[in-house]
């Protein structure tokens, strides 16, 4: 019989394959375990089979991607054609009225930044744009120690800090600003803007809270974008917002494995000017147990009797604040950026920052200034009086005594924010866009009577951002940055200045259309 | 030759005496820094006392010698610099002349000899990748079985330093009274278990000038790298270790000068963003530089290398377009192309096929989900990579480019300056219209010795990004004192200034990476990327062997830098040599003796031959003839491990590394 011969050619090839099988070493064993199973349990070795198969299966599959899953076949003749026929667009949209207008009016400097600049055009005029509030850029003593670095230590540091880029100039600047501060350690950074950027992902990882001002700038949002935490936000500069967002979070996250909190928020905000309450954050911050980054690039070297930020302004503890981050730049007239905190803090980002690890050091002479920089507002901190003492009369000029505009920066914030009121753009219904134009024809009024002074820039960039229901408009504003390198006399000429190109720019007539306010 | 004297860094007055293998002994330089700080902080005082005696002296010397030097170099210096050597040769040069030479040529070595030198240039075609050479698979496995054991004994010491030990070492670790623990546990093992055994490796605190020889300031440990402190004492190493390609690192000569004219012209700073009042007629200047430079219309220079990456891309790109990125691309490009919000993917490290796949994939699917087409593609590459030392095929690129129509992003943060005939970077280098790629970034970090970078493009888009590019709006402008740098050191490469050192300088860096990279091969290194590349890794492989070889170079008063996982996959640890022109052939032999020593101590020599090292043609057999001449000796197939010996090595190197390397 046929079937009879196939199936003892069958029992043959098996009794074979057996004793092959048998010869493979470790496969007694493997029949002792299957015996034993199956004779306890059959359909366990039946699930265990199916593992096995499915377990190998998964192995030889090929790694497939979610992007996979609704994928088209084409031939390579398909995807030809489609790639001729594809057309990128451009690789930058043409540029707007707007912005080549802007780019025209761009101020250019010649020679040094001061009180008094010499712009491209011949004109000299008076510079409010700058952030040179104690006028350190002309100080003879701070070019002489930068002077002798660069005859020691050449310009840049040509590597990263971590490979031979570390300067003791820059072991210094970090231990001066630590004892400035009064905070434990300190790290520097070749650049401010990305400071802080910088600085929040490499403590905020995924599946961390982080509770956020509405109001924070462009460089602790692309921080936040990278962080990949998840972001809350409350309204600006309203802590009992702020408390009630904080009590939800704790509340989400009773039952949860406990995670870091972060509250990142700035001292002086960069786009409208007004200070941060530090105590009743740290109260609340104690409560609720989170931590907080703290942007002080606006405040360092401004609030304070010598300049230490708002923790010497409202008396507090540095040590309790856990991440002060600051700028050199600004005031301090140097470069780069920095992050104080505790020993921990400071030394996880050496390793895990990535603006830090992944970049050069900060040249050695900008280090070497910001030192010197800081030597100066120490031992003299009769020039943050005198400096006061130009933003009240620059202040006394325009805050109550212009029509348009107001002042919402604090009284001791030499970059003044001054923006339309609210009753002007309600009467003539401006939107952001008018209001930005209408700052720049002020800017552009000002220049022509000698005063160089800025608008706030990047609302367009800070919109733009990918953070859900974080969106801020920045309200158009001017920005007028106060000097001790001006007498009392010029301060109090260039706000008449500043007020009269306000005026004139709002009542010019075709800017007037929609009628004077009410006032 | 007139150029060459007018060259003060390559006077012939070195003296003869100075053997190749005979260094002069290391002297503090503490002296130079001693004088700067007014207040003294903790861990300088020892330095300060020790070395207060030298400061006036120092000084002094230092004052004196400047104006020479910049009067012969800045200005008229054909005949100033004529004068010279008869003044050196022919009488004992003073003690003050001495230290002044000696300073200077601890910056930037002189050239030994007119044959040193070699014009970097490829033949326009595609890049072949280089050969990857593989050690016997024993030291994969005992790499394997070192990081196993590292781990296990991590573990270990985790579980009885949380429970027994010093609490306040396991602080960032722990859930502190309600606040949850600062750093991850898991994340954080490996810098304390793995990283910190060889901690004392990294970020050595240094001083002065990082040129050809860098000084840097001894510390020790206690507590297993926990902490460190500085012993006060100095030692001067030869500097393998900074992106000092062109050899601008230097206290003195023209660069320095007009930094330092700068500095009293324009104080520290221009305080206050590019849009702004941060815009200055000197920004303009070395825009305009440039631009012409690399060979583009327009371009925007930035404070720092990094934030140019990282706000670039947002201005190019966002949602609904796709970045594909090479796989072994900087930090900054991953944070850059994470804040644009467009899809990144990658593509395996110069692979150009792997490219074009991902390429027909991508206009062929479509975006995701919708499959409605891309807006745009951006291809972003590196010129030359830090890591690896290869450099980009940049014809295998443009090919594709012209094919599949994407935008091409290039950073040339290494290759600026440091490749090419005219120091032009890659474009140069193959000589590829720069106009064919769309943006060009780069690093004025590197080969101009300031700090920054710079975006080059056609005008639109430039000034697009002026209007666009947060770091531009908001961020600081680069400081007056390091636009000049980079604007001095530009005119040096191409001649406006000093002329004749640019060239010097290119054709140094060239002969130097060529020569060093042969020699290594030859002693039989494993060494990664491509000839003219100035960054040499060789292969270390084994933890262990990291933090030995670096300390067996530290003693051998040589710095070098080691990479390991992260930056590179877990066992292949390599160390990393960056070549410079301050470097000379006695530096190259020195660092091949070096390697010779410790390659046989740690047994580093495991190269099969295949990527190179190999005997010498005979006579009369030129590179074409070789299949044959193989053929007819019964050689096809045969390689032979290279383990030359190091006097042949150096006596051969300088001729064989002319021609192409095998
Ligand atoms: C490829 C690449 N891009 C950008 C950078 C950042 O440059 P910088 O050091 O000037 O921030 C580096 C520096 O290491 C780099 O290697």
């Amino acid at each position: 019989m046929d079937l009879h011969e196939v199936q003892s050619h069958l029992n043959q090839w098996l009794d074979e394959a057996v004793v092959v099988f048998q010869k493979v070493p470790g496969s007694a064993v493997l029949i002792r375990y299957v015996r034993s199973s199956y004779q306890n349990d059959p359909v366990r070795s039946a699930i265990e089979l199916v593992l096995f198969i499915f377990f190998i299966r998964y192995l030889l599959a090929p790694s497939y991607s979610t992007s996979k899953q609704n994928y088209v076949k084409l031939t390579e003749d398909e995807i030809d054609e489609l790639v001729d026929e594809w057309t990128p667009e451009p690789l930058v949209p043409a540029p707007t009225p707007a912005e080549e207008a802007e780019l025209e009016k761009l101020p250019v400097l010649v020679g040094p930044t001061g009180p008094k600049s010499k712009l491209a055009n011949g004109k000299t005029v008076t510079n409010l744009a700058s952030y040179n509030f104690y006028n350190l850029n002309a100080n003879e003593q701070i070019k002489e120690k930068a002077i002798q670095t660069l005859r020691t230590y050449g310009v840049g540091p040509c590597g990263p800090p971590q490979f031979y880029g570390t300067q003791d100039v820059h072991m210094k600047t970090e231990a001066d600003i630590a004892s400035y501060l009064g905070t434990e350690g300190c790290i520097v950074y070749s650049n401010s803007f990305a400071t802080i950027s910088s600085v929040i992902p490499a403590f905020c990882k995924r599946g961390d809270v982080i509770v956020a001002d509405r109001a924070v700038n462009c460089s602790i949002r692309r921080g936040l974008e990278i962080s990949r935490s998840s972001i809350k936000w409350y309204n600006h500069n309203d802590l009992e917002d702020l408390e009630r967002v904080m009590r939800k979070v704790v509340q989400e996250q009773a039952r949860k494995k406990l995670t870091r909190r972060f509250i990142v928020t700035e001292a002086l905000f960069e786009t409208i000017g007004d200070v941060n309450n530090l105590p009743k954050l740290i109260e609340l911050k104690e409560k609720y147990k989170f931590r907080i980054i703290l942007d002080e690039t606006w405040s360092f070297g401004v609030l304070g009797r010598t300049g230490r930020g708002l923790t010497e302004a409202q008396n507090v503890d540095p040590q309790q604040v856990d991440m002060i981050v600051g700028s050199m730049a600004g005031p301090l007239c140097a470069g780069g950026g920095f992050c104080a905190g505790s020993k921990d803090v400071v030394e996880h980002q050496r390793i895990t920052s990535a603006a830090f690890t992944f970049s050069a050091a900060l040249p050695a002479m900008l280090a070497m200034t910001a030192s010197e920089s800081l030597n100066v507002l120490q031992s003299n901190p009769e020039i943050l009086q005198q400096c006061r003492e130009n933003i009240r009369l620059m202040r006394a000029q325009l805050d109550p005594r212009s029509d348009w505009v107001m002042c919402t920066s604090a009284p001791e914030n030499p970059i003044m924010i001054l923006v339309l009121k609210p009753e002007v753009i309600k009467a003539r219904r401006l939107s952001v866009e008018d209001q930005d134009r209408l700052m720049q024809e002020c800017v552009d009024e000002a220049l022509a009577n000698g005063v160089l002074i800025s608008r706030l820039k990047g609302n367009s960039i800070t919109i733009h951002t990918s953070l859900k229901d974080g969106t801020w408009a920045v309200q158009p504003a001017l920005k007028v940055c106060v000097t001790t390198g001006l007498s009392k006399k010029d301060i109090e000429k260039a706000g008449v200045t500043i007020r009269h190109a306000i005026t004139k720019v709002m009542t010019r007539k075709t800017n007037n259309k929609l009628g004077v306010p009410a006032a | 030759m007139p150029r060459k004297l007018s060259n003060p860094f390559a006077s012939p007055s070195m003296p003869p005496s100075e053997k190749a293998g005979e260094r002069r002994p290391s002297q503090s330089k503490g002296n130079r820094l001693a004088g700067f700080f007014s207040t003294k902080s903790k861990e300088q005082s020892p330095a300060t006392q020790t070395h207060q005696q030298g400061v006036s002296q120092q000084m002094t010397s230092t004052a004196m010698s400047l104006p020479t030097i910049s009067l012969s170099t800045a200005s008229a210096a054909g005949e100033l610099s004529s004068d010279e050597p008869p003044t050196t040769l022919f009488q004992p040069p003073s003690a003050d002349e001495t230290r002044t030479r000696q300073r200077a040529e601890a910056e930037f070595g002189p050239l030994l000899s007119p044959s040193h030198r070699y014009v970097s240039a490829h033949h326009g075609k595609r890049l072949d990748p280089p050969i990857e050479d593989e050690p016997p698979y024993y030291y994969l496995l005992t790499t394997y079985i070192s990081y196993l054991l590292l781990i296990f004994c991590g573990h270990v010491r985790d579980f009885f330093g949380k429970r027994f030990g010093d609490k306040k070492h396991y602080r960032p670790l722990k859930a502190f009274n309600g606040y949850a623990p600062l750093n991850d546990d898991f994340d954080n093992f490996y810098v304390r278990r793995l990283k910190r055994r060889l901690d004392d490796c990294f970020a050595r605190p240094t001083t002065g000038v990082p040129g050809r020889y860098i000084t840097l300031m001894d510390r020790k440990s206690d507590d297993f790298n926990r902490s460190y402190k500085l012993t006060g004492t100095y030692t001067e190493t030869l500097n393998v270790s900074s992106y000092n390609y062109l050899g601008f690192a230097q206290s003195e000569g023209p660069c320095a000068d007009a930094a330092e004219e700068c500095v009293r012209k324009y104080g520290m700073s221009f305080c206050s963003p590019r849009a702004d009042a941060g815009t200055s007629d000197l920004v303009l200047e070395v825009e305009r530089e440039v631009a012409q430079f690399v060979g583009k219309p327009a371009a925007m220079v930035f404070s720092m290398g990094f934030v140019t990456n990282a706000g670039t891309f947002p201005a190019l790109v966002s949602k609904g377009c796709l970045i594909i990125s090479d796989e072994l691309n900087h930090a900054s490009i991953r944070v850059g192309a994470r804040l644009s919000g467009a899809v990144i993917r990658s593509f395996k490290h110069n692979n150009m096929d792997d490219l074009e796949k991902k390429l027909r994939e991508a206009i062929a699917q479509g975006q995701p989900r919708t499959h409605r087409p891309w807006k745009k593609i951006l291809v972003v590459v590196e010129g030359l990579y830090s890591m690896e030392g290869t450099m980009v095929d940049l014809p295998g690129v443009l090919e594709l480019k012209r094919k599949y129509k994407f935008f091409l992003y290039m950073d040339e943060a290494h290759s600026i300056g440091a490749v090419g005939p005219n120091g032009r970077g890659v474009c140069d280098y193959f000589g590829v219209d720069p106009g064919e790629i769309d943006i060009l970034m780069g690093t004025l970090t590197k080969s101009f010795g300031a700090n920054g970078g710079y975006v080059a493009a056609e005008k639109h888009i430039i000034d697009k990004l002026r209007m666009t590019n947060p770091a531009a709006l908001l961020g600081e402008s680069p400081a007056p004192s390091v636009l000049m740098q980079i604007l001095s050191s530009l005119r040096v490469i191409t001649g406006q200034i000093a002329p004749g050192q640019g060239e010097e300088r290119l054709q140094r860096i060239a002969f130097n990476s060529r020569y060093l990279r042969l020699g290594l091969k030859r002693l039989g290194f494993i060494v990664y990327g491509h000839d003219d590349s100035p960054i040499i890794p060789i292969m270390l492989y084994n933890p262990g062997k990291m933090s030995a070889f670096s300390h067996e170079m530290l003693k051998r008063k040589i710095s070098v830098v080691l990479v390991g996982y992260p930056a590179t996959p877990l066992i292949s640890s390599r160390a990393r040599f960056c070549i410079s022109a301050a470097h000379n052939k006695e530096d190259m032999d020195r660092l091949l003796a070096a390697c010779d020593e410790v390659g046989d101590i740690l047994q580093l020599k495991f190269s099969t031959g295949v990527a190179g090292g190999q005997e010498p043609l005979p006579e009369g057999v030129t590179p074409e003839m070789e299949k044959e001449w193989r053929k007819a000796n019964g050689l096809e197939g045969v390689i032979k491990p290279p383990r030359w010996k190091l006097e042949d090595v150096i006596a051969r190197g300088v001729e064989d590394c002319k021609q192409p390397l095998r």
